[in-house]
Parts: C-alpha cells; sequence; structure tokens
C-alpha cells in the first residue's frame, strides 16, 4: 500500500438543502439504474393487472358507456400512485437499516435532505410507472378523450395524490424495522385499500354499505377525476356519495387532509428513529 | 468561504481534538454511558476498550452527533456536539461498525457522493477519488458496485470514504471487528500512516491487542462507565509486576531454586506439582537469576520474564474476561502483532 501522504483539501463549501436533496436524488436514481428490477412494483405488475382486468375479468364486467379497458385505465393508475408510500417506505427502511441514513448525518447537511431526496426520487420512481402504464394502455384501447388541459390536469392530480402518499410512506418506513415488515403491511393493508374502491368496477353494485366506504375512500376520488377529465366512462352512477360527484375538488381536499394529517406524524417518526 | 473560518482548522487551545464531557445516556431504564470523561489529545491515537454493550458504540455515536446525550457534552476539534453540530461534522469523519458504503454505487461513485455531501467541488472529486482508490488499493474496483467487495475492500472503501474531505479527527467504531488477520494488519498499518500525517484517532475495539498495537492512551469501559485509562504499559503494570518463571527439572531441587529465588525477591511462590516456582522480581533480576542458575548444578526445564497482558489487566479490573474468543481467533491476532513487529 502507498503512503498517505497529506495533501490539500479546497475549504468546505456551504450548501444548501436543495443542492444536498439533489445529491440524494442522484444517488438513489443510481441504485434504479443499477437495479432496473426494483421498478417491477410499478411496470410489470400494474400490466399484469391491466391484461388480468382487462382480458380475464374484464368481460364479465359490465360498464355503461365505456369499454371496459378505458374505465380500468384511470384505476390501475391510481393504484400505483397509492403505491408511492411503498416505495418511500421500503426505500427509507432500507437505507435506515444498512446505516446509510447515520452516514448521512454524520456529515454536515440536513438530515431532511434524506427525506426531501427520497421523496422526489419516489415520485419519479413512480411517474416511470404512470408512464408504462399509459404506454400499455394505448396498446390495449386506452384513449384520451378529452383536451390537452384536462389530460394535464389528471396526471397532475396524480402527482398531488402521491406527495402526500410519500408521507405515509415515510411515517411506515420510520417506524418499521425491516423492509420485510413494510411489504408485509402493502399487502395486508393497502392492496386491499386499493380494491374497496371504483379503481376495478362501478361502485353500484355493491352492498349499500360497502358501497359508502368505496365512494369515500380517497383512491376513488383519484380515479373518478382520471376517468372525468381523460373522458374513460361514467364517474358517478345514480345515488354517488359527495366525492364521486366533485371528484377533482374531493381529491385535491384528501391530498392536502392526508399531508396534514401525515407530515407531522412522519416527521416526528422520522425525527425519533434518527435521534437515537 | 475563507480558510481563516474553515471549521477544520479551528483552533482547539492547542490541546485536545476531542474531549467527552460526563457524557451520560440513558435508554428507558437502562443508563447506556454513565458520566463518561476523557480527552484525546491533538495527534494522538485513544482506545476505547471494553466488551460487546459496554457502552463505546453509543459513546462515539455522542460524540459524531449522532446521538443526543442525556447529559454532560462532548466538544470535537472544540467544538460542542450539542450547540455547534455542524461545525463537529465539518470537523470529523466517521467510520461505524458496519462498513456503510453504498452497495448499489461504485468504490468510485461512493468516494463521489459523500465528497459532495462534505460541500467539496466536483473538480477535485475527480483526481482525489483516483488518489484515494489507488491509496487503499481499490484501482481495480474503482468501477465495481461495493457490492461485490470483500469484507476487507469494504471497510478500506468506507475508510477511503472518511478521509474524503481529510478530517482531522476520525471516529473509528470497531474498525476490524470481522476481519480476516491478514485485513486486519493491513489496516493497522494504514491507520498507523494516518496517525503519522497528523489525524487524530478515537477508535473503539474489543481486542486487546488492537488497542495495545494501535493506542497511544486506552480508556476501559465497562457497563457504561469508564473503570481505568492510561497507557497501555501503566494497564499493565496495574495488573500487577512482572515475574520471573522457573521451571527445574527434578523434584529434589524445588529447595534449591527456591532459595536462589528467595535471595532476589521477597515473595516467591512454589508448585511442587508443576516444579515450577514463580517470584515477583523484573529483567534485571531475571538474567542475574539466569546466571545464578547456569553456575548451579541445578538443572532448569524453563526460565522466563512472564508480563502481564492486557488480558490479565481486563480480568484484573472487571472480574470477567474482556471477551471469549475462540483459539483461532485469538492465534490469528497473535500472528498479526507478531508480523508489525
Amino acid at each position: 500500500m502507498t503512503a498517505l501522504s497529506s495533501y490539500e483539501v479546497p475549504p468546505l463549501e456551504r450548501r444548501s438543502l436543495l443542492q444536498h436533496s439533489l445529491t440524494v436524488v442522484w444517488r438513489n436514481l443510481l441504485h434504479i439504474r443499477r437495479m432496473p428490477e426494483m421498478l417491477l412494483d410499478v411496470t410489470i405488475q400494474p400490466i399484469m393487472f391491466v391484461l388480468l382486468f382487462a382480458y380475464v375479468f374484464g368481460g364479465a364486467i359490465h360498464v355503461d358507456g365505456a369499454s371496459y379497458r378505458e374505465f380500468l385505465l384511470p384505476g390501475i393508475m391510481a393504484q400505483t400512485m397509492v403505491f408511492s408510500a411503498a416505495v418511500v417506505a421500503i426505500g427509507l427502511t432500507n437505507d435506515l437499516e444498512k446505516g446509510i441514513v447515520d452516514r448521512f448525518k454524520s456529515l454536515p447537511m440536513s438530515r431532511w435532505a434524506v427525506l426531501i431526496g427520497r421523496s422526489v426520487s419516489s415520485l419519479i420512481h413512480s411517474s416511470i410507472g404512470i408512464v408504462v402504464m399509459a404506454l400499455t394502455g394505448l396498446a390495449v384501447g386506452w384513449r384520451i378523450r378529452n383536451g390537452v388541459i384536462d389530460a394535464v390536469a389528471a396526471f397532475a392530480l396524480l402527482v398531488l395524490f402521491g406527495f402526500a402518499m410519500i408521507w405515509l410512506g415515510i411515517w411506515v418506513g420510520s417506524l418499521m424495522r425491516s423492509v420485510e415488515a413494510v411489504q408485509g403491511l402493502v399487502f395486508t393493508v393497502m392492496f386491499p385499500l386499493t380494491f374497496v374502491a371504483n379503481t376495478f368496477v362501478p361502485t353500484d353494485n355493491m352492498p349499500t354499505w360497502l358501497r359508502g366506504i368505496a365512494e369515500w375512500n380517497p383512491v376513488s376520488a383519484l380515479t373518478g377525476s382520471c376517468r372525468e377529465l381523460w373522458g374513460n366512462g361514467p364517474v358517478a352512477p345514480p345515488g354517488s356519495s359527495w366525492p364521486l360527484l366533485h371528484p377533482e375538488v374531493a381529491t385535491v381536499a384528501w391530498s392536502v387532509l392526508l399531508t396534514v394529517v401525515f407530515a407531522p406524524l412522519a416527521m416526528t417518526a422520522f425525527r425519533r428513529r434518527s435521534e437515537d | 468561504m475563507s480558510s481563516a473560518a474553515d471549521p477544520r482548522v479551528a483552533d482547539v487551545n492547542g490541546a485536545y481534538a476531542v474531549e467527552a464531557d460526563r457524557l451520560t445516556k440513558r435508554f428507558g431504564n437502562t443508563l447506556a454511558v454513565d458520566d463518561v470523561s476523557f480527552a484525546v489529545p491533538q495527534g494522538s491515537v485513544v482506545g476505547l476498550l471494553g466488551p460487546n454493550g459496554a457502552g463505546k458504540t453509543t459513546t462515539v455515536r455522542m460524540l459524531t452527533t449522532l446521538s443526543v446525550p442525556t447529559s454532560g457534552t462532548g466538544r470535537v476539534a472544540g467544538h460542542d456536539v450539542r450547540k455547534e453540530p455542524d461545525a463537529v461534522r465539518r470537523s470529523m469523519g466517521l467510520t461505524g461498525q458496519v462498513a456503510t458504503v453504498d452497495e448499489l454505487l461504485t468504490g468510485r461513485e461512493n468516494i463521489r457522493l459523500i465528497g459532495r455531501l462534505y460541500g467539496l467541488p466536483l473538480s477535485y472529486l475527480r483526481t482525489a477519488a483516483d488518489r484515494l482508490l489507488e491509496q487503499f488499493s481499490l484501482s481495480d474496483a474503482a468501477d465495481r458496485i461495493a457490492k461485490t467487495y470483500s469484507g476487507g475492500m469494504r471497510r478500506r472503501l468506507d475508510l477511503a470514504v472518511s478521509l474524503v474531505a481529510a478530517p482531522p479527527v476520525l471516529f473509528l467504531d470497531e474498525p476490524t471487528t470481522g476481519l480476516d488477520p491478514r485485513s486486519r494488519a493491513d489496516l493497522w498499518l494504514l491507520l498507523q500512516d494516518l496517525v503519522r500525517n497528523g489525524t487524530t484517532l478515537l477508535l473503539t475495539t474489543q481486542y486487546l491487542e488492537e488497542a495495545d498495537t494501535l493506542a497511544d492512551q486506552i480508556v476501559v469501559i465497562d457497563s457504561g462507565r469508564v473503570i481505568a485509562s492510561g497507557t497501555p504499559s501503566e494497564l499493565k503494570e496495574k495488573a500487577g509486576a512482572a515475574r520471573v518463571v522457573v521451571t527445574v527439572s527434578n523434584a529434589s531441587d524445588i529447595d534449591g531454586a527456591g532459595a536462589i529465588l528467595r535471595r532476589f525477591s521477597s515473595e516467591v511462590q512454589v508448585d511442587e506439582a508443576t516444579r515450577r516456582l514463580t517470584a515477583a522480581a523484573g529483567l534485571n533480576e531475571m538474567t542475574q537469576i539466569a546466571q545464578v542458575f547456569a553456575d548451579s548444578r541445578i538443572d532448569v526445564d524453563d526460565l522466563g520474564l512472564k508480563r502481564p497482558s492486557l488480558d490479565d489487566v481486563f480480568l484484573h479490573l472487571t472480574g470477567h474476561p474482556a471477551e471469549e474468543q475462540t483459539d483461532e481467533s485469538a492465534a490469528g491476532e497473535r500472528e498479526v502483532v507478531e508480523a508489525l513487529r
């Protein structure tokens, strides 16, 4: 081994929170490049869902005034955004478990850069999923039938809702001790939650009590917004609850409410987890 | 930013690079660290020695701002860990117990990542990464992801990453745990090189030999408290003086040998069964004793000086051995120490 001679090191520059966060984003995106299978949850899995529902269940599900495949796509996209929470939680738990967060905390940077970087890269992760979904949808017959502004508005609502979900993910990620625990929680809690909604079937055939729950499920408002803005079939069957009658307003309201509830919980949990 | 304001060269009153000032950490009802104080002079090496769970890691975590002390405080390069955590972080590097390299990044990317977060310019990091990788014998693996590295390579990368900003103070939490004897010896040489270049080291270890080899001062911690401190030789003296041990060939000579030893030492123990006599005496006495035995008609199987080891020190101080080791790993350690001398 060669001797470690002393050498000149330039003075340390003070970096902003934004610069530190971008460095963390760069690092997280390198992870996706090195392990593209990390994207399976937002690519192969939803594609499989599209194909299963479009070709296996689709024939048995009747939707008034639209093809089932068009009706289905907004639901799958909403489900993908809900899973942003899982993407964040798994990434964060992994970093906490492997001591990477400790390494970052020992550096002259704000620990919040870890969270901001993780949030941004997770939104990019989920957005890749949305693009893949859109392309798959176009291949099986899904179309955007309204104007550009409406189309963009629907994508914006998806990202807004994803942002709210990130706080839920940070909260869960800070509380859980292993990636396996997070995955368990996702499959037993989040997965069913995205089904008790209008994501895959219209709500008007559900039992009354279940229909109420499904229509007040935030996922339904998001799905409804996309259907309305893209012109992908009926949003509010007769007798629908308020959120389905005003899906865009409901989506914004849900996103704000979820952020207000989960952001403080997430920040407290992360601070507590990263203090000892 | 002017170099005068650079906290890496902060005035530490010329004295201590690291100070622990009555550091205490309580987790629920457990006192993990209890009123721990010590100081590390600039440019020296202090070893925190103690068994698993003694509170070494928690002490380092408090000194490196990862954990907030329940009471007491610490200073690194003159900066208070409670009041100026950012200045502390700019003055130190940390290599944790588990090599915390990013497995999915290459060696080069790991160095760049941490360098960027320290606030070093990219132009500098390009050359610095090459130099560090070479210095740590990682040039060939520079562009492989760290997941493919061996344990020793990960440790070296971890250390290289910690040194990218050339911090004046380096914290090493059990730097060689889990390494084979060869990699451990390599790492020791690297650390000794760093110290020669002026870096202050605070390292924790449960290997007595490691503390003995690297540290100028040893602080012994057990159950969260400092139970002794001093240079390795001072600590060894605490465990008792050196002894001359003689084994005679014939049991009939035991009395004669005892008489010789009593001329040099007031304290002689005799073990009839093994024909071994032990006298409290040092190196000077031993040469004289050897001469007398050579001149006498007494046949001697073995004659030698026995100094207390740090193992004896630990047993003496705590009433329990430092760490149960397999014979193999203990043998490996001895081998390394021999190799270094």
